[in-house]
């Protein structure tokens, strides 16, 4: 039998790198599953830009949040954002994080991606994502909004092929 | 070797391994229907767990349904569920508790929302077909409307130690709407 569940691409620092990408997602795949342990050279969250041929950069990323910081739970919104987000990684320790994107590559609908961040410091989180786009998703750019990834960060992105 | 498969589902970026987790079957909705089953039938056997990937949007016109999710035709009072959730303003939970007749599957987009939008869920089903014991779901999922939208952790039983042979989803309220997809896998141990 095809493997249902294989790895497409990583990416594993050895240096500070400024944004990762993983660019021609096959469309052969039902869902991706993007995976991974983050360093950061600074505490800052992760955002992400979507697109298929070049990135989308206008107001047509939303999300919704649900974190805890180990002495309250809370949640908050953005809208008409220009980027998705992934939570907040810490400088000092690594982030775990998985974004999952489910028919990434249908033309009929906007794309919802789910979010688990694990930070070893900091506050854990899920979060769902809104890119109001009916494009299928070909790339993903994450770039941390202050400083760079660090070296160690790896990031491996799988497809998901239903029946 | 499940080991390798939760992690890499869920955490830190483990390689799994590829042949144990595999498509069973899958539906996209070209037009809506009031609801979804996914049966065995000999297919199940070979796997210790299933995963069930819904992307889903109601026909009703609200703004949000609910959903229920049961197995092996079960509609008696034998469930339960636990949700954590976040609003966009505030972190919450609730719970249904057991004598319930569904896993309640909260807060899923409906027609009167944001157009082209959909709820995403990740149901897992650990060890589904054990007789020794009650069956436990897991649950991620949410959707987000700009300016609207829930994110939430559910759990839910299944007071009953049959091996699950059979799921169903279905709304309280209006159908499974066009262009929602379910799919289902197994995972071996």
């Amino acid at each position: 039998m095809a493997a249902t569940y294989e790895p497409i691409a990583t990416t594993t620092l050895t240096g500070t790198q400024a944004n990762i990408e993983f660019t021609s997602i096959s469309g052969a795949y039902t869902d991706f599953i993007l995976t991974g342990t983050v360093v950061r050279t600074a505490g800052s969250d992760i955002e992400f830009v979507l697109g298929n041929g070049s990135y989308d950069t206008g107001s047509n990323y939303s999300l919704t949040y649900l974190y805890g910081t180990g002495s309250a739970a809370g949640s908050g919104r953005g809208i008409n954002a220009t980027k998705g987000n992934a939570g907040y990684a810490s400088s000092t320790n690594p982030m775990s994080l998985t974004i999952q994107a489910q028919n990434y590559s249908n033309t009929s609908t906007y794309k919802t991606l789910l979010v688990r961040n694990s930070p070893a410091s900091g506050d854990v989180s899920a979060i769902v994502n809104l890119w109001r786009s009916t494009s299928a998703i070909n790339q993903i750019k994450l770039t941390p909004n202050s400083g760079s990834f660090g070296a160690g960060t790896s990031l491996t992105l799988y497809g998901i092929k239903a029946a | 070797m499940i080991g390798n498969i939760v992690a890499g589902t869920f955490s830190a970026g483990v390689a799994p391994v590829t042949s144990s987790y595999e498509s069973i079957a899958s539906s996209t909705l070209g037009s809506s229907q009031s609801s979804i089953t996914f049966s065995d039938g000999g297919a199940w056997a070979d796997y210790k767990h299933l995963q069930l990937r819904v992307m889903l949007r109601g026909t009703d016109s609200r703004t949000n349904v609910s959903g229920y999710l049961r197995f092996n035709s079960d509609s008696g009072n034998n469930y339960s569920s636990h949700n954590l959730y976040g609003n966009g303003s505030s972190a919450g939970s609730d719970a249904n508790g057991l004598g319930n007749s569904s896993v309640n599957l909260r807060d899923l987009i409906s027609a009167g929302s944001l157009s082209n939008t959909f709820h995403v869920l990740i149901i897992d089903i650990l060890d589904f077909a054990n007789t020794s014991k009650n069956k436990t779901v897991r649950i991620l999922g949410g959707n987000d409307k700009n300016g609207g939208g829930t994110v939430s952790l559910q759990s839910g039983a299944w007071y009953n130690t049959n091996a699950i042979t059979s799921m169903n989803i279905s709304l309280d309220n209006g159908d499974l709407g066009t262009y929602s997809s379910f799919a289902l896998y197994g995972i071996k141990d």
